[in-house]
């Protein structure tokens, strides 16, 4: 039958879909797959509807499909809605004596979750862990695994585990008996215990391996998660976290804090950012380390609050006025965010520049499988000036003319030094100036800082021959799926090369200059309306677009769809 | 011991003759000679506006940030050193109408910072336009036929909000105000002065001569502990105007409510990259 299998589960908000979605993305991972898992959300703490889907097989994936193998339905209104992604064998767990008509093309047996729920337990409430259970069932997943995450999930004092166990037990034993099985293929014995982890978690872990000791946000979706993640192990890890009266404390306190020493972050949402922005530029010029996160929703103004887009890579790259160096990484998986968050710390304390991680609700509410990062190779280096050069160059210059264009940074009292940041055209000494040959000198000192920094990127990824007939272009969150479709079109013999760009600025000039020399043709895959990559691509190499796939309907590329799109410029 | 000089530095200062940001200045470097602070010991923390220049005119450490965002600034700053004597320099402008929300939210705070605003209710910097403190009917070239609005009154405002020291100095006043000045550097919490200084160039109304027929010193009889009377004074104006501490209550600072800070200042710490090994197996 399948080698992979999709689930989704789909109700009202406050349902528990989510809790429901965790335990089972943790059992398929702990059971050997591989899991990929997206979530969609309206804007509201109860009802309305909501979805959490999940892929799972035995091989790595990394994109979401439009089939649905296994609907696990809360409500009636759900089973209206996903009825026609179910495939041909598709299982549905619904209530089916609390649904009023099932649909006569589509007959299934369905499931008295209430009742169970009510004689195993006498509380309707454990109805969703019925259908949790028979969710196990139908996966062919041993019992035992979702006993263990249930005894995990809710604290062993709490009398609900008891209830919840007995319920999810009668929930599998019924599909057992009932239910055909969806998931038949056994997955190769797990070698190593992998992780179920999301980009924003991802973001978090990165942020407390790099050292980040202070964080201050201001709450705005989809950003908050990464804040209320680090909420929760900040006194663990020597951090601070403050919630800031607006997004222009949030920055300016980061700053605050970055001056005096201590790595510092905020994240927010573009309609945050956009409040940002000024102080954005107080960072490039008084040259203060920062890592900003821009967990991207549609906008403009309150846009889709808790959808997805790739609309701000305009913004965040021409963000505030005047003309500064700046640093923009966008992850595209859990592994990278952890990696990238690392390497935005480091890049903004070496080079004492503003490090903007752009990630968006799609890649933040994304749940992967993968092996537990290295910690190994993470260093924490701050590059302050040691005692021996402090005293070669007397007196203290904090913006000092070098060649790297790096100047000396301390924080204030350091070796019982005294220091200076300035939001004005300064001199050497961090003091107001107007004399326009400094003020060049000054300008060029910043921007010479942007030559070294650019060799520490990491190439984009790309994957296919260079003479290929198709190269497509993507950035971020875009490039689970279109790996996907790039692997799955290399495997029908179609000639087709995708690179994707993790670190969008300082521009990788190079790379790509060489990749679209060699290209047929190129386009841009892009979660937006107006292609915001291929025009930066256009200015940036004087090469044409020959099109692009763009969508902004506030949901992600999903890989059937794709597949279609890509299927048409192919020919 | 520390000495006047080594708070100098040799940066020209662009204020105009006869402002009363000079006599502010002195009773600063005053006020932290006296308490014997190292220049490498403080962090001066300022905005955009006449006042916020102050920071580039003494040896210290200095952050000159943007228009109203120095409170946001100083209040991380003294998170990631506490040993560090942090003071915000700004204006009536700065403070008080850009910097608003900050206020209200470090009033709440209570960090252990102290902010001196150079109050002379009139927009320096940018050439006589009202400040949130100007007088209703003040006349300028934006405003001629005269404020409408109520001037903010940010000594009611900083104590109704928790502020937990705040006071009232003069610029003509100079011991006084060292002395003030000290106190409130050495309060343990949030500490609001505001400073009425004269503005010789925009504003011809509140001049030197005006504040001495007015300004008084609050004797030893004014309770500063109680609430209700310090809001009642601070709405004192007019005929009369109080100097000195007009509220002033001990309660936890910001960075006394972090537990995190008991092991010492932040910047000391040491973080340790591999302790996320346990924290990864949380998440198989």
């Amino acid at each position: 039958m399948h080698r992979e299998t999709s689930i989704k589960i789909a109700g009202a908000a406050g349902q528990g879909l989510q809790t429901i979605g965790a335990i089972l993305g943790k059992a398929l991972t702990r059971s050997g797959y591989y899991v990929f898992a997206i979530q969609d959300n309206e804007s509201r703490i109860r009802g309305g509807h909501n979805f959490f889907q999940m892929r799972a097989r035995a091989t790595p994936v990394l994109s979401m499909i439009s089939r649905v193998d296994l609907l696990i339905a809360l409500n009636e209104a759900s089973l209206t809605i996903h009825q026609p992604e179910l495939s041909n064998k598709a299982v549905v767990i619904v209530d089916s004596e609390k649904i009023k008509s099932i649909p006569q093309e589509r007959p299934f047996p369905g499931i008295p979750l209430e009742r169970i729920a009510l004689e195993k337990c006498g509380d309707a409430l454990y109805s969703n862990t019925v259908a949790l259970g028979a969710a196990i069932g139908v996966l062919n997943l041993e019992y035992s695994c979702c006993d263990t995450m249930l005894r995990e999930f809710f604290s062993p004092k709490e009398e609900s585990v008891v209830a919840n166990c007995t319920a999810a037990r009668a929930g599998y034993e019924y599909a057992l008996q009932h239910l055909s099985p969806t998931l038949r293929h056994s997955p190769p014995p797990a070698t190593s215990q992998k992780m179920f982890i999301s980009g924003h978690e991802a973001i978090a872990l990165g942020a407390l391996a790099a050292g980040c000791q202070f964080v201050c946000a201001y709450p705005m979706s989809p950003a908050t998660s990464i804040v209320t993640y680090l909420a929760g192990k900040a006194e663990e890890f020597q951090m601070v976290l403050e919630q800031a009266e607006d997004e222009i404390a949030a920055i300016n306190m980061a700053l605050g804090a970055s001056f005096t020493g201590v790595r510092a972050m905020t994240a927010t949402s573009g309609g945050g950012f956009s409040l940002m922005v000024e102080s954005l530029g107080l960072a490039g010029i008084s040259e203060t380390p920062l890592v900003v996160v821009n967990a991207q929703r549609p906008g403009p103004a309150t846009g889709l609050p808790t959808h997805t887009e790739q609309g701000d890579l305009r913004f965040v790259l021409h963000a505030s006025q005047g003309e500064f160096p700046r640093v923009i990484l966008a992850p595209g998986s859990a592994r990278e965010a952890f990696y990238l968050t690392i390497q935005a710390f480091h890049l903004a304390d070496k080079y004492q520049v503003p490090v903007i991680i752009l990630t968006d609700q799609y890649l933040a509410e994304s749940y992967f499988t993968e092996e537990k990062f290295d910690l190994s190779q993470v260093e924490v280096a701050r590059f302050y000036p040691s005692p021996a050069e402090l005293r070669n160059h007397q007196p203290y210059l904090r913006y000092r003319f070098t060649d790297s264009g790096i100047s000396p940074r301390i924080p204030p009292s350091w070796h019982g030094m005294e220091t200076i940041g300035d939001s004005h055209e300064h001199g050497e000494d961090g003091h107001i100036t107007e004399d326009p040959f400094i003020r060049s000198a000054m300008v060029e000192k910043r921007f010479r800082k942007l030559g070294p920094l650019a060799k520490e990127l990491s190439p984009p990824f790309s994957l296919g021959a260079d003479d290929a007939d198709l190269l497509m272009l993507c950035w971020g969150s875009t490039y689970g799926v279109v790996r996907e479709a790039t692997e799955s079109l290399l495997h029908e013999g179609v000639s087709v090369k995708m690179i994707c760009l993790h670190a969008l600025w300082p521009f990788p000039h190079e790379e790509l200059t060489r990749a679209l020399t060699l290209a047929k043709k190129w386009i841009a895959i892009e979660n937006n309306y107006t292609a915001q990559l291929a025009g930066i691509i256009q200015e940036q190499t004087c090469r044409r677009a020959g099109g692009s796939i763009v969508k902004y309907d506030g949901h992600p590329f999903l890989l059937d769809e794709l597949l279609k799109a890509l299927k048409k410029e192919v020919g | 011991m520390v000495s006047l000089q080594e708070y100098e530095n040799q940066v020209p200062i662009a204020w105009c003759p006869g402002c009363g940001n000079f006599a502010i200045f002195n009773a600063l470097k005053h006020a932290l000679v006296e308490l014997e602070k190292k220049p490498h010991e403080v962090l001066l923390v300022s905005g955009i506006g006449q006042a916020p220049k102050l920071p580039h005119y003494m040896r210290c450490n200095a952050f000159n940030g943007l228009h109203g965002r120095s409170l946001p600034i100083a209040t991380a700053a003294k998170i990631a050193n506490h040993e560090l004597t942090v003071i915000v320099i700004g204006g009536d402008g700065d403070c008080y109408a850009e910097g608003g929300n900050h206020l209200i939210h470090a009033s709440r705070r209570n960090p252990d910072i102290t902010l001196m605003v150079h109050n002379n209710h009139v927009y320096g910097l940018t050439r006589g336009q009202a400040s949130p403190t100007s007088e209703t009917g003040f006349i300028t070239k934006v405003q001629p036929h005269g404020v409408i609005s109520l001037p903010l009154n940010p000594l009611t405002l900083a104590i109704s909000q928790g502020a937990s020291f705040v006071g009232r100095g003069y610029a003509g006043r100079g011991d006084h105000l060292t002395a003030l000045m000290k106190e409130a550097i050495l309060h343990p919490g949030f500490a609001l002065l505001d400073i009425l200084q004269p503005c010789v160039s925009f504003d011809h109304t509140h001049t030197y001569q005006w504040y001495e027929a007015r300004v008084y010193l609050l004797g030893s009889e004014y309770n500063a502990r109680d609430k209700l009377s310090a809001l009642q004074k601070a709405e004192e104006w007019g005929e009369k105007i109080p100097l000195g501490i007009l509220y002033q209550l001990q309660r936890s600072t910001f960075e006394q409510m972090q537990p995190v800070l008991n092991n010492g200042p932040l910047i000391s710490q040491k973080t340790d990259p591999h302790k996320l090994d346990a924290v990864m197996d949380e998440f198989t």
